[in-house]
């Protein structure tokens, strides 16, 4: 077992961490474009390659398609291949997330979440990684700086492990945490290089043994593939567990599939993901000053979804409000209240759940507004089951 | 430097395309391609878009690829082979693996128009790899309708022959003018029919450090409506109508290398498929006169265009 | 074949194609007249399976489990050595 490392704290925003972290874990190919607001990223990589800080190859490619494109092309290689993006990006590349995740292709990607035009908006909402939630890629949300870079740095692992094989995201929100300058205490190269080691696939594009990547399925065995994604997808709950172990290890740090605050004792709980999970934590400890019984159920990792851990934490709630960055037109609630809801339902739990839409499009979120929210829980039998889109001008 | 080929005989024996591939009877494509593959190192990794090759040599369990080969999309495949040459160049620098040469395969679909911004991308970063089009001339894979490489007045599902229309109205992009507008240092057209010329144009490729590209004519029995046996005959006339001049660019420099003095008729080459039918009638005499001058006047072009760049000599 | 089966990501190993035989394709066969042949090799050039099959020191055959019955090879032989006939 390493010793924990003792690092100073340095002040870096999101984009930063991030780059840092891939400075750090020996990354053989990143291929990447730049957009609002994930451009720090790619900024901050060129000048480690102008300066030989970076062992592997930048690719400037000329599209977020070609972007994950080549990410593919690289990690058939046998390569350790990242890449970052936001919003339209995302959205552009949307095709080639499904063909990374078929072809079990470990590739690791930050993405500063975006909202999506039209109309055209920089600021963060998580309309963009919700729109690819079904690519089948590992998704974990990060609620401040610090855990950005260490859960970049735990996404290779994860995603590299034999048993899983899939490729993951890290999504935090953009300019909010993106160019949000926080403390972060970054390990030492060597601790980070040993905790990533070196990628070993057993399938790759080698003469001396040649295979083929892409072929084409028929309906009878297309099924069997995806099936085969299922099982690796809820693989990565347990691998997750072991990784985080790994990590605590040599960091002393760690965040669990879910961080809860207080719902052993709760009434009333908000669900959330992202870093409104540190105002509606704020908020939660308010109203408990003031006699209140809230709690707070933060979701880490969201694909896969750690529904029994989420239930266990829920099951004593007189209501739970669960909040969505982002908006699902016509659907009967936000995706990640659709998400709990399902779970409570499977789990045969009859809490009622408001379903709670804010920051949409980098509408700002407060602790006044998290007391509000929290408000609303109390109120949940007289709050209908459609999203209440809070924050809205009406 | 590179070896050029002499003769047959001195290709290796063992086959990169295996048979039992679902290509047509007669598939001009998979010519190329083996041609292709023949003139090339054994260790050469293959990219491949989404079109009748892909789809043909890999149906799940099968593959007919002796060679490590790729596909993932419709119009990235010069992206995919950016990031193979970009994962081979880092663990070769880490003490993990070797580069190896990279061909791309892309029909004229995943080229000429969804492909062509991958392909403009990776020639721009200056990866290297060989580009070869394989140019039927239309969206074979998917029921053969038109793309940027369907000729003036060819008929296809999405260019029909009527009252109204006499098959395409609009023009073959110049898809290797489009390439040596990037600066490559080498970019050529081929046909399977000439394989000497073809074959020595891959290894002359191969052997450039940087993006290059050729661009080969794979005459489709089905789509351009002829008997299957006739498919090298169809390269052929292509090349000896000047409908398909071979020639290179090589660092700039334009040269005919199969130049055809005497050329026949494009009328051989227009009646000998089904999708020209339409152009021989009477009534389709200006078309014919128009597409006959744009042939001659593509030739004199490419001649013009040697005499001058010769002058200006290598770089 | 159960999902536990199937290869990873569909990645299959290369050249098993020729474990599928196309010979129900073809409506004629080429017959390669031996004393004609000069092994210039051609044919085999032009194949676009390929289906005709080089040997040391022997002259090229044709591999009937794959062959499509195109007739590039009767076409394009120089010496007029291949015969395209019929299947029985």
């Amino acid at each position: 077992m390493t010793e924990v490392q003792k690092v100073r704290p340095v002040a870096m925003v999101g984009d930063e961490a991030v780059a840092e972290a891939i400075r750090q874990c020996d990354v053989d190919v990143v291929a990447a474009y730049p957009i609002t607001p994930q451009t720090i990223i790619v900024e901050r990589l060129a000048e480690l390659v102008a300066n030989g800080e970076f062992s592997g190859e930048f690719v400037p490619v000329e599209s977020e398609h070609s972007a994950m494109s080549a990410c593919l092309g690289a990690s058939a290689t046998g390569a350790r291949v990242f890449t970052a993006t936001s919003s339209q990006g995302l959205a552009l590349m949307h095709e080639m997330l499904y063909n990374v995740a078929g072809m079990r292709l470990p590739i690791v990607m930050a993405v500063a979440n975006r909202a999506l035009s039209a109309p055209l908006v920089l600021n963060a909402d998580h309309g963009d990684m919700m729109g690819s939630r079904d690519s089948g890629w590992i998704q974990v949300y990060a609620e401040n700086v610090e855990e950005i870079y260490d859960r970049t740095i735990q996404l290779f692992r994860l995603s590299e492990d034999p048993r899983v094989m899939l490729p993951s995201t890290i999504n935090f929100e953009g300019f909010i945490l993106s160019h949000d300058v926080e403390r972060v205490r970054p390990l030492s190269d060597e601790a980070v290089k040993g905790f990533v080691g070196r990628p070993k696939f057993k399938r790759k594009l080698d003469p001396s043994d040649p295979a083929t990547f892409g072929a084409i399925a028929t309906p009878e065995n297309y099924y069997e593939f995806k099936m085969q994604q299922m099982e690796a997808m809820e693989t990565a709950l347990t691998v997750f567990k072991d990784v985080e172990a790994a990590f605590e290890a040599i960091s002393g740090r760690r965040y669990g599939a879910v961080s809860a605050y207080n719902t052993d004792t709760a009434d009333y709980v908000a669900v959330v993901n992202g870093c409104t999970s540190g105002t509606m934590r704020a908020a939660a400890r308010l109203l408990d000053k003031e006699g209140g019984r809230f709690g707070l159920l933060a979701v880490k990792l969201y694909r896969p979804f750690p529904a029994l851990e989420i239930i266990s934490h829920l099951k004593g709630a007189k209501a739970v409000v669960v909040m969505d960055r982002s908006v699902s037109p016509g659907a009967p609630s936000g995706p990640l209240a659709e998400d709990v809801k399902s779970a409570l339902k499977g789990a045969r739990l009859d809490i009622p759940v408001i379903s709670v839409v804010y920051g949409i499009g980098g509408r700002d979120f407060s602790v006044a507004d998290g007391r509000r929210v929290f408000a609303m829980a109390e109120h949940a039998a007289s709050i209908g089951p459609e999203p209440v889109m809070y924050g809205v001008k009406a | 430097m590179y070896e050029p080929i002499k003769g047959l005989k001195e290709l290796p024996m063992e086959e990169p395309l295996s048979p039992g591939h679902r290509l047509c009877p007669g598939c001009g494509a998979s010519i190329v391609v083996r041609q292709v593959l023949l003139a090339a190192p054994n260790d050469v990794v293959v990219a491949n878009a989404t079109g009748c090759l892909e789809v043909s040599t890999a149906l799940y369990p099968y593959s007919a690829w002796n060679r490590p080969w790729i596909h993932s999309a419709f119009e990235n495949a010069a992206a995919v082979a950016s990031g193979i040459e970009s994962g081979f160049k880092a663990l070769a620098r880490k003490g993990e693996g070797r580069e190896h040469p990279i061909i791309v395969f892309g029909g004229d679909g995943g080229t000429y128009d969804i492909g062509l911004q991958a392909l403009s991308g990776a020639i721009e970063r200056g990866h290297r790899f060989l580009y070869v089009c394989y140019d039927n001339e239309a969206y074979m894979n998917t029921g053969i309708q038109r793309s940027g490489g369907t000729p003036r007045y060819a008929w296809t599902t999405t260019t029909q022959v009527g009252s109204a229309r006499l098959g395409k109205v609009e023009i073959k992009k110049d898809l290797v003018a489009i390439v040596v507008a990037h600066h490559v240092p080498y970019a050529a057209t081929a046909s399977a029919s000439n394989w000497k010329d073809l074959m020595n144009k891959v290894r002359k490729a191969l052997a450039k450090d940087g993006p290059t590209f050729i661009h080969v004519l794979a005459p489709c029995t089905r789509g351009w409506r002829f008997d299957a046996a006739k498919t090298i005959r169809m390269s052929k006339l292509a090349v000896e109508t000047r409908f398909f001049p071979l020639y290179e660019v090589d660092d700039g420099v334009y040269r005919i290398t199969v130049p055809v003095t005497y050329p026949k008729p494009v009328e051989e080459y227009l009646k000998a498929q089904g999708r020209y039918s339409h152009l021989l009638k009477p009534e389709a005499s200006a078309e014919l006169e128009r597409l006959k001058k744009e042939v001659e006047s593509n030739y004199r072009r490419l001649e013009k265009l040697s005499q001058f760049t010769a002058q200006l000599g290598t770089s | 074949m159960s999902w536990k089966e199937l290869e990873e990501g569909a990645v299959v190993v290369g050249g098993t194609s020729a474990k599928y035989d196309t010979k129900g394709w073809r409506v004629t066969r080429p017959v390669i007249d031996e004393a004609k042949c000069t092994n210039c090799l051609l044919c085999w050039i032009y194949c676009p399976e390929p289906a005709i099959v080089r040997h040391e020191g022997a002259k090229v055959t044709v591999d009937y489990e794959h062959c499509k019955g195109c007739g590039v090879c009767e076409s394009e032989c120089p010496v007029r050595a291949v015969t395209m006939v019929r299947e029985p």
